[in-house]
């Protein structure tokens, strides 16, 4: 048995939990900077590994069998997943992490419930003080609303349950039913509900687990990003409810952290996608697929090119831009788009990449990508500095992406992506669509840019297509 | 600790976590995201908590569950993390914005 030496919230112990919440304060800042971020996500898995210590060597812990067990199916399960997890999978990666923590905490609350009732003789919920209670309550419902919402986060990204918006009629009805059904069984405890079985508050724990469920399914695949951004800030103040419940001044500090830069890290998100975040929980992204005013899907005429041409257009082109999309993750085609550009840039040719701010299904999922596939990080153009540069550009390739190069956002004030910001693609000379069928991307919307006189379509996955090209300009 | 104090905390610290995050690079919001995910894994100290001072068979199982969430949370946070990272570092060399790298 490990020898404890800290008594629970004594001044050692304290002193080192400020140690650990300072080095987490440090580790964000540190992870704004791309010349620091690295260092800085070790300052903090540093401040949590302090925490983590001080909290074992707390005088009165039993129990180290189960603790370890705890520990090392967790650990082992965590080193596991990040070290298999493809560069592709990593938001839905994410979104998982995330919901475990959001279970831990519905958990921890749970056993507070139950720790604070037995504490006293013939005690009650009514009987656990409201400054123990509300933030029990508090860290239960939305560690709850956090561990399903992530659950239906990560699905989608896996795609194991369709990305497209689902909701049923009167949804908006039935989630404000469960929220006010939430909040008055939370109240009803707390005025002293003396439910001695504790079923009012797993209640309450399933009700916001399907409230987390039915808030989350309406929500279109290409706005999981800022779903995700945002559930990890409510697990955030989860738990620092937590830490309330517990007197812990580490989860206070951390989980309130989390909470707040969270929310600020969601809103920049958004407003990367030029969408509030009101809107994107509230509305659904293809809350109207067929309201748009490009709507009409029936066939209209596009040109349709096999990897030959491509390689023709591409090889004697001088500037190529290459704009990655999804369907480039999803193919895993980073590779063999290196190739065509290594050819390319043999032969002469300017190649660079056109990153959308959210391209693929997280904002810097691209720029990941590629630099897996040993792009050349200068090669890599922010939408900003690309778009002036399109009405000069000979070809530009678009690989598996969709919505963020649909001219519709600039041109028809009815799109449902009217104002999104886009690359600006249909300026350049000619542009070359790879992408497997003419079907819309998560908009639900057609894409005007299929249909442009200088725009050619190259039906096929994206790797195929791409090591075609490659194999073709070889050739030449 | 009294309320008072810990709600003092609590506010200082959602300005603290306001003000740390200023102008982020959209290439460093997941990266970012997924460390600010791997802290709020801090929860794991409330299983450990709960654990260690468990006294009877469901409270066992809770905190055995709710340490080995955390500890998930926390091991595949900082390292999933790490590795998106380390992306961007692998060629670190021609960063410099003027190098005469033409390709």
């Amino acid at each position: 048995m490990v020898r404890a030496v800290l008594e629970p919230g004594g001044d050692a112990a304290t002193a080192l939990y400020i140690v650990a919440f300072s080095l987490f304060i440090v580790g964000i800042k540190q992870g704004t900077h791309p010349t620091t971020a690295k260092r800085g996500n070790l300052v903090a898995a540093g401040g949590m590994a302090v925490a983590v210590v001080t909290t074992l060597l707390l005088d009165g812990m039993g129990n180290w069998g189960l603790i370890a067990l705890g520990l090392g199916v967790g650990t082992a399960v965590g080193v596991i997943a990040s070290v298999r997890v493809q560069m592709t999978e990593m938001p839905q990666m994410v979104a998982l992490y995330n919901g475990v923590g959001g279970g831990a905490v519905a958990l921890i609350a749970w056993a507070e419930i139950r720790h604070g009732i037995s504490e006293i003789d013939h005690g009650t919920i009514a009987s656990i003080p409201l400054d123990t209670l509300i933030p029990i309550l508090f860290a239960g419902v939305v560690g709850s609303v956090s561990f399903w919402g992530s659950n239906i986060a990560f699905a989608k990204l896996q795609d194991l349950i369709p990305t497209r918006p689902l909701a049923a009629p009167g949804q908006q009805v039935i989630n404000a039913v469960l929220v006010i059904g939430i909040v008055a069984a939370c109240v009803s405890i707390a005025v002293g509900n003396d439910d001695p079985s504790q079923l009012t508050f797993i209640g309450i724990l399933i009700a916001a687990g399907l409230l987390g469920n039915l808030v989350v399914l309406p929500i279109g695949g290409a706005d999981m990003p800022v779903v995700i951004s945002l559930l990890n800030a409510f697990t955030g103040l989860s738990a620092a409810a937590a830490g309330f419940a517990l007197d812990n001044v580490a989860l206070i500090v951390a989980g309130t952290l989390v909470g707040s830069s969270g929310t600020i890290l969601t809103m920049e998100m958004a407003t990367a996608m030029n969408r509030s975040v009101a809107n994107i929980l509230f509305s659904g992204f293809g809350g109207a697929p067929a309201g748009g005013g490009s709507g009409s899907t029936e066939e209209r005429p596009h040109v349709s090119i096999g990897a030959q041409d491509a390689a023709i257009k591409l090889a004697y082109a001088d500037t190529v831009v290459i704009v990655p999309g999804y369907g480039l993750a999803v193919a895993q085609a980073q590779h063999a788009i290196k190739e065509v550009a290594d050819e390319l840039e043999k032969r002469g040719v300017t190649v660079n990449y056109a990153i959308h701010p959210v391209a693929g299904r997280m904002p810097g999922h691209m720029n990941v990508l590629l630099a897996e596939a040993d792009v050349p990080y200068e090669n890599l153009k922010e939408m900003e500095e690309i778009n002036p540069e399109m009405a000069r550009t000979d070809v530009a390739v678009v690989v598996g992406a969709n919505d963020v190069t649909n001219p519709a956002a600039k041109t028809d004030p009815d799109s449902p992506i009217a104002g999104m910001p886009i690359i600006e693609v249909n300026e350049a000379q000619q542009v070359i669509v790879i992408k497997r069928s003419l079907s819309p991307g998560f908009a639900g919307i057609d894409n005007d840019l299929f249909y442009e006189p200088n725009t050619s379509m190259l039906f096929a996955d994206a790797k195929q297509a791409a090591a075609d090209i490659a194999a073709e300009i070889q050739n030449l | 600790m009294d309320l008072m104090t810990e709600i003092t905390i609590f506010v200082l610290a959602v300005f603290v976590g306001f003000e740390v995050i200023s102008k982020v690079p959209t290439t460093l919001h997941t990266p970012l995201m997924s460390q600010t995910n791997a802290i709020h894994g801090i929860v794991m100290l409330g299983g450990l908590i709960v654990l260690g001072f468990a006294d009877d068979g469901l409270e066992y199982v809770i905190g055995t569950i709710a340490v080995a969430f955390g500890a998930i949370n926390i091991v595949g946070g900082f390292m999933v993390t790490d590795r998106m990272l380390g992306m961007f570092s692998k060629k670190p060399k021609p960063k410099a914005e003027t190098d005469g790298k033409g390709s």
